[in-house]
């Protein structure tokens, strides 16, 4: 294993080599560098130029300033980068590391997400194949990604955050517009159930009835402008999903899993009631990471004390119900101070830039100002992945539940669950590993066009400036992290895959 | 499943007849199955086959009437070169402005900034997408067949050299390369940008291809065409690519779909489409601040884009779903 990972990282090394030659050699013939100083009526211009040509090292040939790049690059493995220097001098790699961090959080978010609502949609209209909710995902997902990003972006600042900025200034719900999303959410909920008519008129009834209800009293209490979650939601959240969690790894009729499960979410409460006054008053990234890790370890102990016969699957459950409950702590917290932040930042939806410039407010408000501006983008950039994913995995999932083992599985008496979770889905996967690690780096392409729309000084605009102005140092500092990023991606699904298949495991 | 199988005498590619209930593909509105099952007394060539299971998907049908309308609109309206169209207007002439320009019944998409028509210039910027999207989308299918079969049939260092090429442009993000060669070719024209967009997006065929070309290579009557000596050239077109042609028809219609999406983002970007020309990318880049007050400027382009986009990209599912039935018998 360890031999394939490494002649793999070797081929990696060459090809992105040879990539950078070709991206190299690309960029500086793509243009003029020192149009604009031609075309300006400065009157020392010559003296500009001559200051340009010998800035970028004009006069030398191409595979020296070539071989110069790579040694400084080659420098980054002792500790001091040197990516060289833009047209007006400054240090390329110091602007790479401010502009690769908000674009690598974009990008992580909206993999990330797409990949676990796309492969949930692909599994559910799957199973449902032929039906109304497969048409209309199939259909959502077609258009998805037949949509221009940059159009549908403009689209989305317009719809989405000028809107909601003019409602959130009232923030009430008008009856009709009630009744409109009750029915919509007693709809689709149907459709996502299925089963007998009179099923599907009881789920239908019983959403409508719930949401009519809960947004009414939302309106009540003006909820939307003073939202509140409370330590009872959080528990009923979390124990929720630890059943959830339990049906879909271990079946409900497991009571190890399922008690264990309880228990995780009870003690994430606790934890979160022991810990609240630290949290909230003296907060900072790294006592969140840290807490984070010891929930983990926790809900893992926890898992292996209930066990039993069922310890993995039980460790498992907890530590995803662990994840689930933690996530719900954060959520819990960042609603409760949405009040204040909105009091300082009245539009809270913006739509340019990654983070509001002098921004002031606690630690908890700036992460709602970063959650708020990243929000648009990250829906752009995820839609079109998770129509891809949605339609990968529908695929794969159909090509499996096909196969005679499946027809085994069945026939032996095991449940449905066990039979598309553990037959089906663990092989459908194999594929769809593959597909999202080659999108990764076209997520990244599409962060160009998303991040010029919303204006944020990411990569997209390091690349497309030094494009503009023929320099190739940040153009080449874009392709290196996208070119690493893609390999290092490329080995995640490679170790996936082995994990998966084990027949390559050799 | 249906009992009826017609098979192609003679054909090593058994096809087994598909039943009305297993043909209706992942379109929008199933249903057709009311005429009567395929003549049993009748046998159809690998071709009819196709043909009739293409046409039994509805919206890859629909979606073609509306492609074919856009395409005989985009081109007859203002015309091509010299060639004058039906449409009065002129899209370089600026008219005097009807109120704020909003679409009448005289412009029915409205008038810009300066009074031009905009249905005659959103016809143009089609046409000019749509010339960039089929060449691109052939020249990157004939690179990718060409060098997808050398490689897999080969074999060898052959294979070697233009499997890592395909890897070297694989790394690069395909917004990346084709921004930096865009912005190369701007000056060339349309075909010349097309050429060279055309020239970066073959790779993932080219892989599909191989993929194909390795299996079918393997085959006895490929074995059987060299016993006789046949030249390796003719093997691989007379006999290896003909039963890949499924694949490659697929992913040359979904190469036009991605073509066009790519070609309207570098022009929106400003790596595409160079003024005096237009396209629909540079259309909606260049009204996209006009959205508050003259919504329509930003709304034809964008829709033609996605209408293009989405029909393509239905063709492209019907035609998957024609070729390779097996993906919609899951359930009967």
């Amino acid at each position: 294993m360890l031999k394939f990972i490494l002649r793999r990282i070797g081929a990696s090394a060459l090809v992105l080599l040879g990539a950078s030659l070709l991206v190299y050699v690309l960029t500086i013939n793509s243009g003029d560098p020192l149009k604009d100083l031609r075309e300006s009526n400065d009157p020392n211009r010559a003296t500009l130029i001559a200051e340009r040509i010998a800035r970028m090292r004009l006069d030398d040939p191409w595979y020296e300033r070539y071989w110069d790049w790579l040694k400084g690059v080659g420098g980054c493995f002792t500790g001091n980068c040197d990516l060289g220097v833009t047209v007006n001098g400054i240090d390329v790699a110091t602007l790479t590391q401010q502009a690769a961090s908000s674009t690598l959080r974009l990008v992580t978010v909206a993999t990330l997400l797409a990949i676990f609502v796309g492969i949930a949609l692909g599994i559910l209209t799957a199973i449902r194949q032929y039906s109304g909710f497969d048409y209309t995902i199939t259909f959502s997902a077609f258009l998805f990604f037949s949509l221009p990003v940059f159009w549908a972006a403009t689209l989305l600042k317009e719809y989405a955050a000028i809107q909601y900025n003019n409602w959130i200034a009232v923030g009430q719900y008008a009856p009709w517009t009630i009744v409109i999303v009750a029915v919509l959410a007693a709809f689709v909920l149907q459709a996502v159930l299925g089963g007998t008519t009179k099923r599907r008129l009881i789920t239908a009834a019983a959403v409508f009835g719930f949401v009519t209800v809960v947004l009414f009293v939302f309106n009540a209490l003006d909820w939307w402008r003073n939202p509140m979650f409370g330590i009872g939601g959080v528990l009923l959240v979390s124990a929720a999903a630890g059943v959830l969690v339990t049906a879909l790894v271990a079946g409900v009729r497991n009571r190890r899993a399922l008690y264990a499960a309880f228990t995780t979410a009870v003690v994430g409460v606790a934890a979160y009631w022991l810990t609240a006054p630290f949290l909230v008053n003296q907060p900072s990234w790294l006592l969140l990471a840290g807490l984070f890790v010891v929930a983990v370890v926790v809900s893992v102990a926890i898992g292996a004390a209930w066990g039993g016969y069922a310890r993995k699957q039980s460790m498992l459950v907890t530590g995803i119900t662990g994840v689930i409950t933690s996530l719900m702590v954060v959520a819990d917290i960042l609603i409760a101070h949405w009040a204040s932040f909105l009091s300082v930042k009245s539009r809270p939806i913006s739509t340019i830039g990654s983070q509001t410039p002098n921004f002031t407010g606690g630690f908890w408000e700036q992460v709602l100002d970063l959650g708020t501006q990243i929000l648009l983008p990250t829906i752009l950039l995820t839609l079109v992945s998770v129509a891809s994913y949605s339609r990968y995995t529908r695929s794969s999932m159909l090509e499996t539940l096909n196969q005679d083992y499946v027809r085994t599985a069945r026939s032996k008496g095991l449940s449905e669950r066990e039979v598309i979770v553990k037959h089906a889905f663990r092989n459908a996967l194999i594929p769809i590993t593959t597909i999202i690690a080659f999108d990764f780096a076209g997520i990244i392409g599409g962060a160009i066009i998303t991040e010029q729309v919303f204006g944020w000084k990411g990569m997209g605009a390091l690349f497309q400036d030094g494009l503009n102005a023929v320099d190739p140092a940040p153009v080449m500092a874009f392709f290196l992290v996208t070119g690493v990023a893609a390999v290092v991606m490329n080995l995640v699904a490679d170790i996936a895959y082995a994990a998966l298949d084990p027949r390559i495991r050799r | 499943m249906s009992d009826i199988r017609n098979s192609n005498p003679g054909g090593e590619d058994y096809e087994p007849q598909i039943s009305a209930s297993g043909v209706d593909a992942v379109g929008l509105a199933a249903g057709g199955s009311a005429d009567p099952l395929p003549g049993e007394d009748k046998s159809y060539s690998q071709g009819q086959l196709v043909a009739r299971r293409f046409f039994r998907h509805r919206a890859a049908v629909t979606s073609m009437i509306v492609l074919g309308i856009i395409i005989v609109v985009a081109f007859t309206s203002i015309g091509v070169g010299s060639i004058p169209g039906w449409w009065p207007k002129d899209y370089t002439l600026q008219y005097d402005k009807i109120g704020d320009g909003a679409p009448t019944w005289a412009y029915p998409f409205g008038q810009d900034t300066g009074g031009k028509d905009y249905f005659a210039l959103v016809m143009r910027g089609t046409q000019f997408s749509l010339i960039i999207a089929f060449a691109v989308g052939i020249i990157s299918t004939v690179v990718g067949t060409l060098i997808g079969a050398l490689a897999g049939f080969y074999r060898g260092w052959l294979e070697s050299i233009l499997m890592r090429m395909t890897d070297v442009f694989i790394v690069i993000p395909l917004l990346v390369i084709a921004a930096v060669l865009g912005k190369t070719a701007s000056g060339w024209g349309i075909l010349g940008l097309a050429l060279v967009l055309g020239l970066v997006t073959w790779t993932g065929l080219a892989r599909l291809v191989r993929g194909e070309v390795l299996s079918l290579r393997e085959r006895d009557f490929v074995l059987a065409a060299q016993a006789v000596g046949t030249s390796p050239w003719r093997i691989i077109s007379r006999h290896v690519l003909p039963n890949a042609v499924g694949v490659i028809i697929v992913s040359a219609t979904l190469s036009i779909s991605s073509a066009i999406l790519l070609e309207t983002s570098l022009s929106f970007l400003g790596f595409g489409v160079q003024p005096p020309d237009t396209s629909l990318g540079t259309l909606i880049s260049e009204y996209q601040a006009a959205f508050a007050t003259r919504p329509w400027l930003f709304w034809w382009p964008g829709l033609m884009i996605l209408t293009i986009a989405l029909c393509v990209n239905f063709i492209g599912d019907g035609l998957r779903d024609a070729f390779d039935p097996r993906q919609n018998r899951t359930k009967d």
